[in-house]
């Protein structure tokens, strides 16, 4: 039956060559959305947003919150802006979350991208302030600190320290800004007088590091630390908070 | 040879075949461009009612009438409407979604599978503007395909963006898609998403004939799928049909125009067929109409039972 192993064969090939447009495709396809969604975001996300990955994931476009918002501040993304194409955004700078108790915003969101979990408007975590202190007004010694009065969060997400000076000046009065109580709204950076904000508010995982567990301030521990204290290689050692018996004993054991 | 032996061609069913003639008067033209006219206008309405209840706060009795656009949206403030398509991606890439989306999804899918699913391709998507106007300007300029392409190939396209869903974590077509990028873009501010929609629109003119929405759009196979149980279809009167061609030249989906089988079905049957209605006018014999799908099946009951008749007799 050469008619139908020819037949056979063609099919076969036309089934490879199939297969082989829709892996090209698919291939092509794919780097093209992995480009997009794992692009280094630096837009600020509506109150509740979840986690970029899962946001991106969730999120339909559908501008629901966009419409919700009474301030105009958010906007949905275009082709090149500084988030994913379609996805909610807001620059601080020009108009800034004012942080409406309600969240209507959220409320709108019809997929869970703007976790319904958030109820607390000053639980949300949209950004973290960070100040260039070589261009804060304050920290050259002006008395400006409208950041500080202008914060929803006032006297907990920045608070004013003041450092002296020399005798014949009076003392820095500068804004800190602390990552426990600021929400990122960017109401200081819409406020900040300089020409360009010399605070501003960037997605915390842009700004925030991490301390790292085996380090241990001696001072913030409740059990003093003496130098008796034996490295026991129970639970302790597991979870990192003491160091590795071999590096002790190497020093006890004279081995310098 | 080239005597006319017989001036006057007949139809299979013995009746002379006529071509269709455009009407000379206005009246007679508005009824042949009814489904397109009425067509342009649901469009048109969707669009501005998205557009309008933003930009204009368009509301009936206090509430907002249509929010947000046609990936998920909120009719007067208490429906919930959204692409199943969309959601479907989403929930592949493994993300729970709140019960509004899902309720909307559910909704928007018992919508279109009552209509016929591609129902949404002819009287709703923007996209099917711009396609339409590179069909008639191809035709206007006589432009050649290119090359010939499956049709199939949309499911495949469907399939790989499922697939695509699940594994890159972002719903694939939602990510790139023309329609979204348009309808978005007309409601929250133009950007350059039209340039995804200009290389559609070139792609129908100078490539393909009904390229995309014949070819290759996924949710255009994603509502064929639907539409494969709607109800509303488009009736075929098998007696009174010459076979003159007429509904094929002007089907953007001419496969779906199987007469053989519309025949036997009594309907056009595929849910490839989108409802738009450009082949009833121009059937010189009134051949086409739409209809309910059990109608009719009803009405063609009594007929088959008196063929099975006439075979056991």
């Amino acid at each position: 039956m050469p008619d139908a192993k020819t037949s056979r064969r063609e099919f076969l090939t036309r089934m490879g060559q199939g297969g082989a447009v829709a892996a090209t495709g698919g291939l092509i396809w794919s780097y093209l959305l992995r480009q997009q969604a794992h692009a280094s975001p630096t837009g600020i996300r509506p109150p509740g947003a979840l986690d970029e990955a899962d946001f991106n994931a969730t999120c339909i476009k559908c501008g629901q919150c966009v419409r919700a918002c009474p301030y105009d501040t958010l906007k949905l993304a275009r082709v090149g802006e500084a988030v994913p194409i379609g996805t909610p955004y807001y620059r601080p700078r020009d108009v800034p979350c004012y942080m409406c108790v309600d969240i209507p915003c959220q409320v709108a969101c019809p997929t869970g991208a703007l976790a319904p979990s958030l109820t607390d408007i000053n639980a949300a975590r949209m950004g973290l302030a960070v100040i260039d202190i070589e261009n804060c007004l304050s920290w050259q010694g002006l008395r400006c600190e409208i950041c500080h009065r202008e914060c929803p969060v006032q006297g907990r997400a920045i608070t004013v320290e003041h450092h002296p000076r020399k005798l014949s000046r009076h003392a820095l009065f500068v804004p800190i800004v602390h990552s426990d109580h600021c929400t990122g709204c960017g109401i200081c950076e819409k406020a900040c007088p300089t020409d360009e904000a010399a605070i501003r508010v960037l997605p915390p995982k842009l700004v925030q590091g991490k301390l790292g567990a085996h380090y241990r301030l001696g001072w913030t521990i409740d059990t003093p630390v003496t130098q008796e204290f034996t490295p026991d290689t129970g639970s302790a050692a597991e979870s990192g908070l003491r160091p590795p018996s071999g590096a002790l004993d190497y020093l006890n054991e004279g081995g310098l | 040879m080239s005597a006319p032996a017989d001036p006057v061609r007949l139809g299979p069913n013995g009746r002379p075949i006529r071509p269709f003639v455009m009407p000379a008067t206005l009246p007679g033209r508005l009824r042949v461009w009814r489904t397109i006219i009425l067509r342009r206008i649901t469009q048109i309405g969707v669009l501005l009612l998205f557009f309008a209840t933003v930009h204009w706060g368009w509301s009936l009795a206090e509430r907002p009438i249509l929010v947000g656009n046609l990936s998920s949206s909120t009719l007067l403030g208490l429906v919930p409407m959204a692409d199943p398509f969309a959601v479907a991606q989403i929930l592949l890439t493994q993300h729970a979604l709140e019960m509004q989306v899902l309720i909307g999804a559910g909704i928007v899918l018992l919508l279109y599978g009552l209509l016929g699913g591609r129902v949404w391709c002819a009287w709703v998507c923007p996209v099917n503007m711009v396609t339409d106007l590179a069909g008639w300007l191809r035709i206007r300029l006589g432009i050649r395909d290119m090359f010939h392409l499956n049709r199939k190939i949309r499911y495949v396209v469907l399939v790989l963006a499922l697939l695509l869903s699940a594994l890159t974590g972002v719903a694939a077509f939602e990510w790139v898609s023309p329609i979204s990028m348009l309808h978005r873009e007309l409601i929250f501010g133009l950007g350059l998403g039209w340039t995804a929609l200009l290389g559609v629109f070139l792609f129908d003119l100078l490539v393909l004939k009904h390229g995309w929405c014949g070819h290759v759009c996924p949710l255009g196979a994603f509502y064929a799928l639907v539409g494969k149980v709607a109800p509303l279809r488009v009736r075929f009167d098998a007696p009174t049909c010459t076979h003159c061609g007429e509904c094929a030249k002007v089907c953007p989906e001419p496969q779906v125009l199987n007469l053989r089988q519309a025949a036997e079905a009594g309907m056009i049957a595929s849910g490839e067929c989108s409802n738009c209605g450009r082949c009833l006018p121009v059937c010189p014999e009134d051949t086409l109409h739409f209809d309910l799908r059990y109608r009719i099946h009803a009405a063609r009951q009594p007929l088959e039972s008196s063929s099975h008749q006439r075979r056991s007799a």
